[in-house]
């Protein structure tokens, strides 16, 4: 117990020679958890957009300012020919064009069908999609205006049939704001890229420099050494947990639903994964690089894209599922998700929590079994 | 100078060359993960899990579901008797969505009121909920077009659907995400690969000693810098255009545009992204520090800020600003217009030049900081 402890001091007095480090695992977290809290937003609610109105009656400006008032689309460009409007929307300025015939007055009041052309940058094809949605919408209410006007004018004072609307609730998240949804996501996500660029390099950083020797040849066992290494990164990674939570609850004043001890915990045991992860790869990685290259593409990225954070995990080919389930964040995600938001505790959670469990005391174990005290 | 700077690159390339198992590690990883990724990154929503509690029982709620069915969207997992069961179906996620008819629906439609259908949607993923919402809107939409021009016949009127709106999808027809998320792992994969193998290039000459040789070497920093730049950046091109091609052969990203132009905005976004990681460099003091740095810079404000994932139009106007500290944003816009639109210089000659001074005054930082740090 006294040599783990002489090494987790020697491994703090490291740590504090290189002021660059503290910055690192406190300063940056924070910064990044700001910026990316505020990025974090899916909701498309801006659709820039250009019109092409050949028409320019009273109709058709109504027609337009439909469009402008159900509050998703901006007209930023009037353009009066076809080859500028197709130039907004190759240079990606305007999302959307609407084209509007010559005859549009003409054959509303005719009682005739006008067909009006919207062209979509469809390279996003979500934010098309999307986008095409809310257009049908505004187009098919304002045909049910003129159908109604048609009926009143035909002296039918009463429809034969009421509307249809569907009315829509969204549960757990009313305003369908992606922030609340995202920022205990990217809680994760800091936490991991924090301890596992901590712990990646530990072990490999000794053997490059050739510090590994003096290790060697001091009488303590290979297993004081991982302890010693993972001691202080598990303080620095709860550290850095708890202030980015800190700031996840007090600037973006998102509350925790459910228990905050039952959040630390299983922040604790997201931790021995990534710090295992990371263990691991410095036990495997001939030098720095190598470890380094290793953890961004095999750790870090997997992290990103595999976990459900922003890419649901049902909607991926069943085989990439699978690969899923290796990613320690698919299990945290859910868990901060569940704690904060809907405000479940381990009764829900317990797959998660064992899986966890699992995970990091597996890793853990096999980077102590991999590492041994010797020189290649 | 041009000599010095050759002999600084030769002997990083020979670095390089000692150590097989890096270079390996450098080629298999990116190309490895951009297929494993590119499966993964879509935002399609198809096979919604739809649960129905039909109060109402009645041919007008029948047809209703059978508009919903043909969209093609919805998968009607279950048939619900008892309203407490959906809050369960919706917690265990056994359905995504459910859709709830009153018993007096149809009474009430023909009774020429305004009956309104029920949705409870699972909102935790909103992107997902926004979809559900627009798929719910359209169904019903078409059914309601469908019984006021049978109104407008019945009244012995015109029967006609006023406006026509005629949706053209330009570039990419069957609107499919993955497509265009590609450029955007590109982006990502090229951009973290850089930044960490330059991070550590002057930082390892530090740890290492060897710094003092080439102080006390006629080498000048900026020979220094570029001819640590150089054969990363024809490692990095090689990496670019074997992942390019892998997303051509595996996804299918064609290349409508000019390869040249291509090959030059891959070169220019690579200058970019190096010399970030060159930059980390001549801050850290230790490689540890340099990856944390590199690793931070690189990571998620390339995935995060810079368009990929998240639509820049919808942040705060001073996040909008602060996305220009990724150089991936505008490599973004331009592997987008190249790969997918297959326009031409005139839509992002911008882009090439933010790309190029963002990596000039990077270089111009760091050879600053180097300078410094000799005397």
């Amino acid at each position: 117990m006294k040599i783990i402890y002489n090494f987790v001091i020697k491994e703090f007095l490291q740590f504090k020679r290189d002021r660059r480090m503290f910055m690192t695992v406190i300063i940056a977290p924070v910064i990044q958890l700001i910026f990316l809290g505020y990025a974090a937003n899916m909701d498309i609610k801006v659709i820039h957009t250009v019109v092409f109105d050949q028409d320019r009656t009273e109709t058709s400006r109504n027609f337009i300012r439909s469009f402008e008032s159900s509050g998703y689309f901006n007209i930023d460009y009037y353009v009066d020919n076809y080859s500028d409007l197709t130039k907004l929307i190759d240079k990606g300025d305007a999302l959307v064009g609407i084209v509007i015939p010559t005859d549009f007055e003409k054959k509303i009041g005719a009682h005739r069908t006008v067909q009006v052309q919207t062209i979509y940058d469809g390279s996003d094809g979500n934010k098309a999609a999307i986008s095409a949605g809310y257009s049908m919408g505004i187009a098919a209410s304002f045909s049910q205006d003129i159908a109604n006007e048609y009926l009143q004018t035909a002296g039918i004072k009463k429809s034969l049939s009421g509307t249809i609307e569907p009315e829509v609730r969204v549960w757990y998240n009313p305003d369908l704001t992606t922030r609340v949804y995202m920022l205990p996501s990217i809680v994760g996500l800091i936490i991991m890229l924090v301890t596992t660029s901590l712990t990646s390099l530990a072990i490999v950083k000794e053997r490059e420099i050739g510090t590994m020797e003096q290790l060697i040849v001091t009488p303590i066992k290979s297993y004081q050494i991982i302890a010693g290494k993972l001691v202080p990164f598990t303080i620095l990674g709860f550290l850095s947990a708890s202030i980015v939570i800190s700031v996840m609850r007090f600037w973006f004043d998102i509350p925790i639903k459910g228990s905050v001890v039952f959040l630390f915990f299983s922040a604790f045991l997201f931790m021995l994964s990534t710090l295992g992860l990371g263990l691991f790869i410095s036990t495997i990685a001939k030098t720095q690089v190598q470890a380094m290259i290793t953890s961004a593409f095999a750790v870090i990225m997997p992290m990103i894209f595999l976990s459900g954070f922003a890419f649901p995990i049902e909607n991926m080919p069943i085989l990439i599922q699978y690969v899923t389930y290796l990613v320690p964040l698919r299990y945290f995600i859910v868990i901060l998700r569940g704690i904060i938001l809907k405000g479940i505790g381990l009764n829900e959670l317990w797959p998660q929590v064992t899986a966890l469990l699992i995970f990091g005391t597996s890793i853990l174990l096999l980077s102590s079994l991999r590492f041994r005290k010797k020189l290649e | 100078m041009i000599n010095r700077l050759y002999a600084i690159a030769i002997k990083e390339f020979r670095q390089i060359r000692r150590d097989p198992r890096t270079v390996i590690i450098i080629f298999f990883f990116p190309v490895l993960m951009l297929v494993l990724f590119g499966y993964a990154v879509n935002f399609d929503v198809d096979h919604i899990k739809l649960g129905v509690y039909d109060e109402d029982m009645s041919p007008l709620s029948r047809e209703y579901i059978k508009s919903l069915e043909s969209s093609g969207y919805f998968d009607i997992v279950t048939y619900i008797d008892n309203p407490k069961e959906i809050n369960k179906l919706l917690d265990e996620k056994t359905v995504q969505c459910a859709v709830v008819f009153p018993n007096d629906l149809s009474e009430k439609f023909y009774a020429n009121e305004n009956v309104k259908i029920q949705y409870l949607i699972d909102g935790v993923n909103g992107n997902t909920a926004t979809v559900i919402m627009n798929y719910v809107n359209a169904a019903t939409r078409d059914l309601s077009s469908k019984y006021m021009t049978e109104t407008l016949a019945r009244s012995g009127l015109n029967s006609y659907q006023p406006i026509d709106l005629q949706p053209i999808f330009w570039f990419n027809p069957d609107l499919k995400t993955s497509e265009f998320m590609i450029p955007g792992l590109v982006a990502s994969i090229l951009i973290t690969l850089s930044v960490v193998l330059t991070a550590v290039s002057i930082v390892r000459e530090k740890e290492l000693g060897t710094i003092e040789q080439i102080n006390v070497s006629p080498v000048s920093a900026i020979e220094l810098l570029l001819g640590k730049i150089l054969p990363y950046t024809l490692l990095s091109l090689l990496v670019a255009a074997l992942i390019i091609i892998s997303g051509h052969f595996v996804f299918q990203v064609q290349i409508k545009g000019n390869i040249f132009l291509l090959f030059i905005s891959v070169l220019l976004y690579l200058f970019a992204s190096l010399n970030l990681g060159i930059f980390v460099s001549t801050i850290a003091e230790s490689q540890q520090v340099a990856f944390q740095m590199g690793i931070l810079i690189s990571q998620l404000p390339s995935n995060l800020l810079s368009g990929f994932i998240f639509p820049i139009e919808s942040m705060p106007k001073l996040v909008q600003y602060l996305t220009n500290i990724t150089p991936a944003k505008f490599f973004l816009t331009i592997l987008r217009a190249i790969l997918i639109k297959g326009v031409g210089l005139e839509a992002f000659w911008d882009q090439l030049i933010y790309l190029f001074i963002f990596g000039l005054i990077l270089l111009i930082l760091a050879s600053i900081r180097v300078r410094r740090q000799r005397i």
